[in-house]
């Protein structure tokens, strides 16, 4: 049984969606590798490339690059020039000041992930902070969807943009 | 000074025991760890450099493992006995250079390491003979809780513990699991192993660590991906996923090596047993290769003229390093070789 992909009507679906609503609504869609990929639901396939590999397709986006270039961290005052030149970082705040240029080469490099969900130092979880509390319903969040408990990892995403909007 | 002392013999991942000794030589995590109030190293200044390793030394010395550090800094120590401690995967190639306050703070036998002002302020690692990566995960967890007790690490709330290099962000762990893959190689599947490490984002490097080609019968593999997965995802898919299933394929390899190929199987091991006892000369690459085949040729028990702790012991003394501190002083390439074989010819002698 083949099901045509709803956008493009052409390829067979590969990628099927079930999304639920805060309110508990299913909404289903099958789409194909393609389609998938341009409406930004499905990552696009890559394989993984050393840093400078990534610095240097990036350079390819001259006109974009040429404003990325100019970021300057306030702190220790590294440009982002510095760090496509030698791969390294100037403070913890250039991850703030760079996030623009910073945020698609961090997640080429860990599979399209932007967010921790590993340990918390023991300052930031006793006494619990939202901080810590967002790290920990990310990563429950992630286990829900690799046991396929949908409605959980609804239920742990609607609780975690509560807690981002805060 | 503590590296004459440990020159003489083999540290603690090349003990040649724990699960899987026969194909695991060691597993090895670090974490990589900055504090918040300072520069990373590519800004700090030279004082900050110097105030950073005088802190975190003591703060070292307070995370109790169950007996004494001993912090031995870069700039103190020739570069033969930093060549020791490379070799002995003490300190990275590049953590051996007498510039900008490093050093590296050692306890327990060598199975834990500090290194101080290398990429990152801190990275710690915990090395163990054989497949133990939960008794690894567990040690360098507490020691890394027990540093963070007095420091504030650098951390954000969305990419978590802060690195120099992006590629480390998040958990700053990297898991490295280092395996003798000798039938693998000789049958040629060895290819198909590297390529499916890489489909899951896995790095494949040689014994000696980042930079170093895969040559040769032994393979580090470790993970790339350190954002986005906690760090007990990451030693699951090493413990259940990967590591099983190039073990599986290994002895399978194995097995039919000594089922249809036993005379090209004892060949190589017996050629390599002659090499390694007669020769008068030999390189560093030609002695790991023979080594290897009586390796494999002990665990497959194919010989018993010579036992596994002379092999391991073997790796580790005919390092360029170890053999000329051994030596007592520098050696040229050609001098190199003929000490290594004369070393080796008398191990073998004892065994014999």
């Amino acid at each position: 049984m083949n099901l045509a992909c709803q956008s493009c009507k052409k390829n067979p679906a590969t990628v099927h969606l079930t999304d639920i609503s805060p309110d508990g609504e299913k909404t289903e869609r099958h789409l194909c590798d393609k389609c998938a990929v341009e409406e930004g639901v499905a990552a696009k396939p890559q394989v993984h490339m050393p840093v400078n590999e990534i610095l240097s397709g990036l350079v390819i986006q001259k006109a974009a690059i040429q404003q990325l270039a100019e970021l300057t961290c306030p702190k220790c005052k590294t440009t982002f020039v510095d760090f496509r030149n030698n791969g390294l970082l100037g403070c913890g705040c250039d991850y703030d000041a760079f996030e623009k240029a910073l945020l698609p080469l961090i997640e080429r490099a860990h599979e399209g992930a932007s967010h921790h969900i590993g340990k918390v130092p023991r300052r930031l979880s006793t006494p619990r902070t939202a901080e810590a509390d967002l790290i920990r319903l990310r990563a429950e969040l992630g286990r829900a969807v690799t046991d396929e408990q949908y409605e959980k990892a609804a239920r742990l995403r609607d609780q975690i943009r509560t807690l981002e909007d805060q | 000074m503590i590296i004459n002392d440990i020159a003489g013999h083999t540290g603690e991942w090349l003990r040649g025991t724990g699960p899987m000794s026969d194909i695991v030589i060691s597993s090895r995590i670090r974490l990589a760890r900055n504090l918040s109030g300072y520069p990373f190293l590519t800004k700090a200044t030279d004082a900050q450099k110097e105030e950073l390793a005088a802190r975190l030394r003591g703060q070292i010395d307070g995370a109790a493992t169950g007996g004494q550090w001993t912090y031995v800094e870069m700039s103190r120590i020739d570069e033969l006995d930093q060549l020791v401690l490379v070799e002995r995967h003490l300190i990275s190639r590049q953590h051996a250079d007498p510039r900008g306050s490093r050093g590296v703070a050692i306890a327990r036998n060598e199975a834990v390491s500090v290194m101080v002002n290398e990429e990152d302020h801190l990275r710690i690692q915990v090395l163990r003979s054989g497949l133990l990566l939960d008794e690894i995960w567990e040690e360098i967890n507490r020691i890394d809780d027990r540093i963070e007790e007095k420091v504030d690490y650098a951390f954000h709330p969305r990419y978590g513990y802060l690195t120099a290099c992006p590629t480390n962000v998040g958990t700053g762990i990297r898991v490295s699991v280092m395996l003798h893959l000798p039938a693998l190689k000789l049958t040629g599947e060895i290819e198909r192993v590297f390529r499916s490490a890489k489909d899951m984002r896995l790095a494949v490097r040689g014994l000696f660590g980042e930079g170093t080609e895969a040559t040769g019968d032994f393979f580090q593999i470790s993970n790339q991906v350190t954002l986005g997965r906690t760090e007990e995802e990451i030693i699951n898919d090493f413990k259940h996923q990967v590591i099983p299933r190039i073990i599986d394929y290994e002895h399978r390899a194995r097995k039919t090596l000594v089922q249809e190929r036993a005379i090209a199987l004892d060949d190589r091991v017996w050629r390599s047993y002659g090499a390694l006892k007669f020769a008068r000369t030999i390189s560093s690459e030609e002695t790991m290769l023979h080594l290897s085949h009586l390796r494999m040729g002990i665990h497959l028990g194919r010989i018993r003229q010579v036992d596994m702790k002379t092999i391991n012991e073997l790796f580790l003394l005919t390092q360029p390093g170890h053999l000329q501190k051994l030596h007592g002083g520098k050696l040229t390439g050609e001098q190199r070789s003929s000490a290594r074989a004369d070393l080796i010819r008398k191990r073998l002698e004892q065994q014999a």
